[in-house]
């Protein structure tokens, strides 16, 4: 029997219509605590703690906070679900439900079991240390080791969010014998080869990945996913259903991570959180690709695979990639084949892969250029989608840039490399200089177009401004 | 800090005793049901409701069209729909306003999007691909989407009010300054986190009971019961609370109410409507854009000598609240500022896009983003520091306002505009930004302070009374009910400090029972920021007569608890409950000259920002914000610091982040609404919480004549963040030459600013 562990009690998924969610399935079975604020992972009222593998790759559970309205209830076949419900209730209140009341941090209270879920992971985090007034303390990181950007993906309409970074930097850790606390030293549920069926439809979570393959040869309309934080959108608002969804994101093998003096290689359905961990600050502009795609609700569940997967012309990771000359591994019954990152993608969402194929890692070489930077232009800081995102890995050698490599998103139907501005800069003085002139090359590469998010002369004026930008922080 | 001197007044109404809970800081009466998940709203009902129905609109995406066919037979071949309602079904008036000129079932499309019949379904699933099924046909009809189309077609609705004082003509012929141009702002989409919700039962008696997400439970009473057919007793709503409303659950809840009572009563099954994001953004109205074109004068001394200008509010495509809210925005173009001679006509475009309605401020910050704009672009031509501009022209005592009306206490303006410059540093500051500023080429700070002056009371003196319901029962305990609504404004909060004080029992004796219409009846909408005023005149006028009621027998019994006063009352036969009612006086109002007095006070605040901006993108941050803001003696501290904080970032969030996107080309979407979701409307997120707010209540603000000497605090804030836009243009003249005007579009979007900075470094003769 299919089944989901919400707050320590067993749930039957058995008779849920599988374009369910894990919001509506949890609202259906009386939790009403998380709310559909957008239905598209944009809002976190709807966060809810799910208990996963540590993203370092250790043997322990992290309580990691996912928007529920984007993930299948199917998804979550034998995994173990904490809801705001099961933190505390009124008359015995878990430490964040009691800084959020007493500190103001509700008012309408719509959005507030969403931020006490996004808080209570970070709440949890195992590697959370007061900073004692020391170390990283600027206004994103609270004395207590808060990381402000935990909550970065809950939206609130109506306190401003004053009293909600009071409440955060306000938190202790958590007491001995929380059992949430105490459940993250052993391991987290394992993925569930899961076979489910309604009348219209069909869920698979393959235990291998050769049956995956086998599945999708024999399926090649299939929906494949892994966080599903694309195909929920598509599912919740333009009321997408597929016959069949394949779900990738536990498959050991893509799931692989290693460092060599060669290469990186990041198995495609490591999450982006589980990146940005795992290579610790390694690659710095990694870092900056990590902390400004979607928000931590959603690096929890999206995948470097499914970026490239969905093939969108203002996804966040191709600039970077493209810039640091990545290659993109494809696998399918009929084998594996390596496909360089620019050779990938052919028009709008679409790319080189064929039908039966997924992506199963991404390969960086090493060593990557001396000089790196990822700009992401958006109309709000945090967790937004870019009008113009830009990648840089430039190698200067004797003040002369020997080789240089820039990708960009947001400027045409598809990611693209700036080979013009590329041609223009190498084998020239790094100076300013030549940074103008490479400037005004760049900003006449691609064909930006004018939507809701910008202008098109506003993407041209950027793509220029990004380069003389990289010049002045190479500089400082 | 400059102290002000008026005597302490002391009402009955205003007086304060000791010991009051009125004046605890207190947590949000609900907090802790927020907190855990507990506390319920309307679309959390669902799933306790037996049997429920679900409905889903058919939307048709054209700007403008006349339905030529409506055939709704293959949704009934859509397993699980039970029902489509369409006009043919509406037993009474086919309307989901109050100015009949909203059909609920349309036969023209007015807007993209329009929805013209509902399915319901057994399942959401079902509903909505019954509506899929549905097959309009409709003929297209040429679209007004902005209001300069509308303008240049002269299509107008309601009345066009003219607001005038002295003669402007003259004003501005003896001006030694005169400057003219066109400002124009967008709207903004309310996104409270609860979209629009309703849920309707029948009882066994046909009492039709919805529930609903409302912010005016009698209107949407009385919406439904004219849509049913039905007298008004015959409809009961009750909100429990609401998910945010800010002013978008004014209006717009009653039709979709209705069509879950219509189709609760058709099919005798409870039927829930609750509209997805992208229903409710591209469905239901937003703030008013307006479109201002002016002409001022100043003296030597940069004083205001006159002012004409004209304003257009973007209303849509049907009345809605648009004539009151360019009400509030002719009567707040002057802001804090005493303007002699002035002549301001007003008017309401009619657009095919959604109907436009009631936002936090209602039309009072449109009208003051026009001064706000004219002087921080004419202050580099008149050669005046802004602040110094601003603070030059403020009221002084014994003027009024362009409608007539006294403004009341204007020193306190002066004493938050001082003690907002000395614990700010301001000039310390400036000078170094300045110095800052020169040291860098391609970033800059700006610094700015603004004021506010916002009138307090609806326009409409009518609607400024309320009603309560205090029971006292037999243990002491005290139940209270009240005409307003929550929305997360901590107005039950308020309440019950009310209740508490006024009866003189602990705040735990008190509970508070949702906001029904079968409880207290005819009710105003929980609005205009009076709410507290109003319900809590209210409340202290049923406490008062319970007390009344109870000297005689505390005459007799001097020491005995309130248990003991209350249990001996009911032997001796004593009322213990009372229905209090309260109507503010001495207002008036005359829609039609303009002229009055239509609020009781003016509530008054100061702001100043400091904003970083990046000349590679126009891209920013606030780096510090400091408020001082008056609301009276505050009856509940942290609700009130929290609107504050809330209004004032919700404000930043119209003002230079939040862009509204109509498709305007002439392509097969006209009309429609590009920015419809989360994903493409931003609203301020922890990236825009400023890195130092600090927020202080202004001291020795008593209002007499309030209650506990209290004032509203839920709308003015909002506009304390026009010193946020006004910092941004500050740091974009920085990269310009001195003494260079500044021009900034409303919302000021990274895009906007970097324009604007653009511009600037031209004009420097820079590279851009």
């Amino acid at each position: 029997m299919a089944e989901i562990v919400v707050n320590g009690e067993p749930r039957a998924l058995d008779g849920v219509p599988l374009h369910t969610n894990a919001l509506d399935f949890l609202r259906g079975c009386g939790l009403t605590g998380a709310k559909e604020g957008c239905a598209e992972g944009e809002c976190g009222a709807c966060a809810v703690m799910v208990a996963r593998p540590a993203p370092d790759g250790s043997a322990a559970t992290e309580w990691t906070a996912v928007n529920s309205c984007l993930v299948p209830a199917a998804a979550l076949d034998g995994q173990e679900v904490v809801t705001v419900e099961g933190l505390g209730a009124p008359d015995s209140l878990h430490p964040v439900q009691h800084e959020m009341a007493v500190r103001g941090g509700s008012q309408c209270g719509y959005c507030t079991p969403g931020f006490v879920c996004s808080m209570a992971a970070e709440f949890y985090r195992a590697d959370r240390a007061a900073t004692n007034g020391t170390g990283p303390h600027h206004d994103q990181w609270g004395p207590n080791g808060f990381d402000l950007h935990a909550i970065s993906g809950n939206l609130c309409r109506c306190t401003g969010y004053r009293p909600i970074k009071d409440a955060a930097f306000a938190l202790g850790f958590p007491i001995a014998g929380d059992p949430l606390a105490s459940r993250r030293a052993t391991a987290a549920p394992a993925a569930v080869a899961t076979r489910l069926r309604d009348e219209e439809a069909a869920y698979v979570r393959p235990a291998s990945l050769a049956e995956a393959l086998a599945t999708l040869r024999d399926h090649e309309d299939a929906a494949v996913v892994a966080g599903s934080t694309d195909w929920g959108v598509e599912v919740n608002l333009r009321g997408r259903r597929a016959d069949l969804v394949v779900a990738v994101d536990r498959l050991p093998e893509l799931r692989g991570f290693s460092v060599d003096r060669q290469e990186i290689r990041l198995g495609a359905a490591l999450t982006l959180s589980e990146v940005e961990r795992r290579l610790d600050g390694r690659l710095p502009v990694i870092s900056a690709l990590t902390s400004q795609f979607g928000s931590p609700l959603i690096r929890n569940s999206a995948t470097l695979g499914g970026n490239l997967g969905t093939g969108s012309p203002i996804g966040d990771s191709p600039p970077v990639l493209l810039a640091l000359d990545a290659a993109v591994v494809l696998e399918s019954l009929d084998g594996t084949r390596t496909v360089p990152l620019a050779d990938y993608f052919t028009g709008y969402r679409q790319s080189v892969r064929r039908p039966g194929e997924l992506i199963a890692e991404i390969v960086i070489p090493l060593p990557v250029s001396g000089v790196t930077g990822f700009h992401k232009i958006a109309k709000r800081r945090f967790d937004d989608i870019s009008s113009v995102a830009v990648g840089y890995a430039i190698d200067v050698v004797d003040g002369v840039v020997r080789r240089a490599r820039i990708g960009m998103g947001g400027v045409a139907a598809t990611p693209l490399r700036g080979l013009a501005t590329e041609a223009a800069l190498e084998g020239s003085p790094w100076t300013a200089e030549t940074v103008d002139r490479a400037a005004a090359v760049l900003a006449g590469e691609g064909t930006p177009i004018s939507d809701q998010r910008s202008s098109a002369a506003y993407r041209t004026a950027m793509l220029g401004q990004s380069l003389r930008r990289l010049f002045e922080e190479v500089a400082a | 800090m400059t102290t002000t001197t008026d005597p302490v007044e002391t009402s009955p109404l205003s007086r304060r005793p000791e010991r009051a809970v009125v004046g605890e800081a207190l947590p949000h009466e609900a907090a802790a049901l927020h907190v855990t998940g507990r506390a319920l709203y309307t679309d959390d009902l669902v799933g306790r409701t037996r049997d429920v129905l679900h409905a889903h609109p058919v939307q048709v995406p054209a700007a403008h069209a006349v339905v030529t066919s409506l055939d709704v037979a293959p949704a009934h071949d859509v397993r699980g729909v039970v029902r489509v309602l369409t006009a043919a079904d509406v037993p009474g008036l086919n309307d989901a306003g109050i100015k009949h000129d909203e059909p609920l079932f349309p036969t023209e499309v007015m807007y993209h999007g329009h929805a013209v019949c509902w399915v319901l379904g057994e399942t959401l699933e079902a509903a909505r691909r019954g509506a899929a099924a549905v097959e309009v046909e409709y003929d297209e009809l040429p679209a007004l989407v902005t209001v300069e189309e509308a303008i240049a077609a002269e299509s107008f609705q309601g009345a066009r009010p003219t607001l005038a004082r002295g003669d402007s003509a003259a004003g501005l012929a003896r001006a030694r300054h005169v400057f003219e141009g066109v400002t124009t702002c967008a709207g903004q989409e309310h996104f409270y986190l609860e979209t629009h919700c309703a849920l309707a039962q029948v009882d066994e008696n046909g009492q039709v009971f919805v529930q609903s997400s409302t912010q005016h439970p009698t209107e949407t009473q009385e919406i439904v019961a004219h849509v049913l057919g039905l007298a008004s007793h015959h409809v009961t709503v009750q909100c429990l609370r609401m998910g945010g409303g800010f002013g978008g659950k004014e209006m717009q809840p009653h039709g979709l109410a209705a069509i879950a009572a219509l189709g609760a009563t058709l099919t005798g099954r409870p039927v829930r409507l609750r509209l997805s994001r992208a229903q409710d953004m591209s469905m239901t109205g937003k703030r008013h854009g307006f479109h201002t074109r002016w002409k001022v004068g100043f003296d030597d001394d940069g004083l205001f000598t006159g002012l004409e200008a004209t304003l257009t509010a973007d209303g849509g495509w049907s009345l809605d609240l648009s004539e009151p809210v360019l009400s509030r925005a002719l009567c707040h173009v002057d802001n804090a500022y005493w303007i002699p001679d002035i002549t301001v006509h007003g008017r309401v475009a009619k657009t095919n896009k959604t109907s436009q309605t009631a936002f936090r401020g209602f039309g009072g910050p449109q009208g003051m983003l026009m001064i706000e704009d004219i002087i921080g672009r004419c202050a580099p031509l008149l050669g005046v520091a802004p602040a110094d501009l601003r603070r030059r022209n403020f009221y002084v005592e014994g003027q009024a306002t362009p409608y007539g009306q006294p403004v009341r206490h204007p020193h306190r303006l002066v004493a938050a505009w001082e003690q907002v410059g000395e614990t700010a540093s301001l000039d310390a500051r400036r000078a170094w930004i300045d110095q800052w500023n020169a040291a860098h080429a391609n970033r800059k700070r700006g610094l700015a302070i603004t004021p506010v002056k916002f009138g307090i009371s609806f326009n409409f003196t009518a609607f400024n009374q309320a009603g309560a319901l205090v029971h006292v029962y037999k243990d002491g305990s005290v139940l209270i009910n009240h005409g307003g609504t929550e929305m997360g404004q901590g107005l039950h909060t308020k309440m019950l400090q009310v209740a508490a004080t006024a009866l003189g029992v602990p705040l735990a004796r008190v509970r508070l029972a949702p906001t029904r219409t079968d409880k207290v009846p005819n009710t105003s909408a929980t609005a205009a920021s009076s709410s507290s005023d109003l319900n809590g005149g209210a409340i202290r006028n049923a406490c008062d007569q319970i007390l009344e009621r109870l000297a005689p027998v505390r005459a007799d019994l001097p020491d005995a608890s309130w248990e003991e006063l209350v249990s001996a009352a009911y032997f001796r036969r004593i009322q213990l409950w009372a229905a209090g009612y309260f109507a503010t006086p001495g207002l008036s109002w005359d829609a039609g000259t303009v002229r009055g007095t239509p609020f009781k006070y003016f509530a008054y605040g100061v702001a100043a920002a400091e904003v970083e901006v990046d000349g590679f993108t126009g891209g920013y941050t606030t780096r510090r914000v400091d408020i001082v803001h008056d609301v009276g003696d505050s009856l509940s501290p942290l609700v009130d610091v929290g609107q504050i904080e809330g209004g004032f970032v919700q404000g930043a969030g119209w003002l230079t982040l939040e862009d509204l996107r109509w498709d305007e080309t002439d392509g097969p979407g006209r009309g429609r609404l590009t920015t419809n979701a989360a994903s493409t409307y931003k609203v301020p997120s922890f990236s825009e919480l400023p890195a130092e707010l600090n927020v202080a209540l202004l001291e020795r603000a008593h209002e007499d004549g309030v209650v506990y000497g209290s004032k509203a605090v839920g709308e003015p804030p909002l506009m304390l963040a026009f010193c946020v836009r006004e910092a941004l243009r500050d740091a974009c003249a920085a990269f310009g030459p001195p003494g260079r005007p500044v021009e900034l579009p409303s919302p000021a979007t990274p895009e906007a600013v970097y324009w604007a900075l653009a511009a600037a470094r031209e004009a420097a003769g820079a590279a851009p």
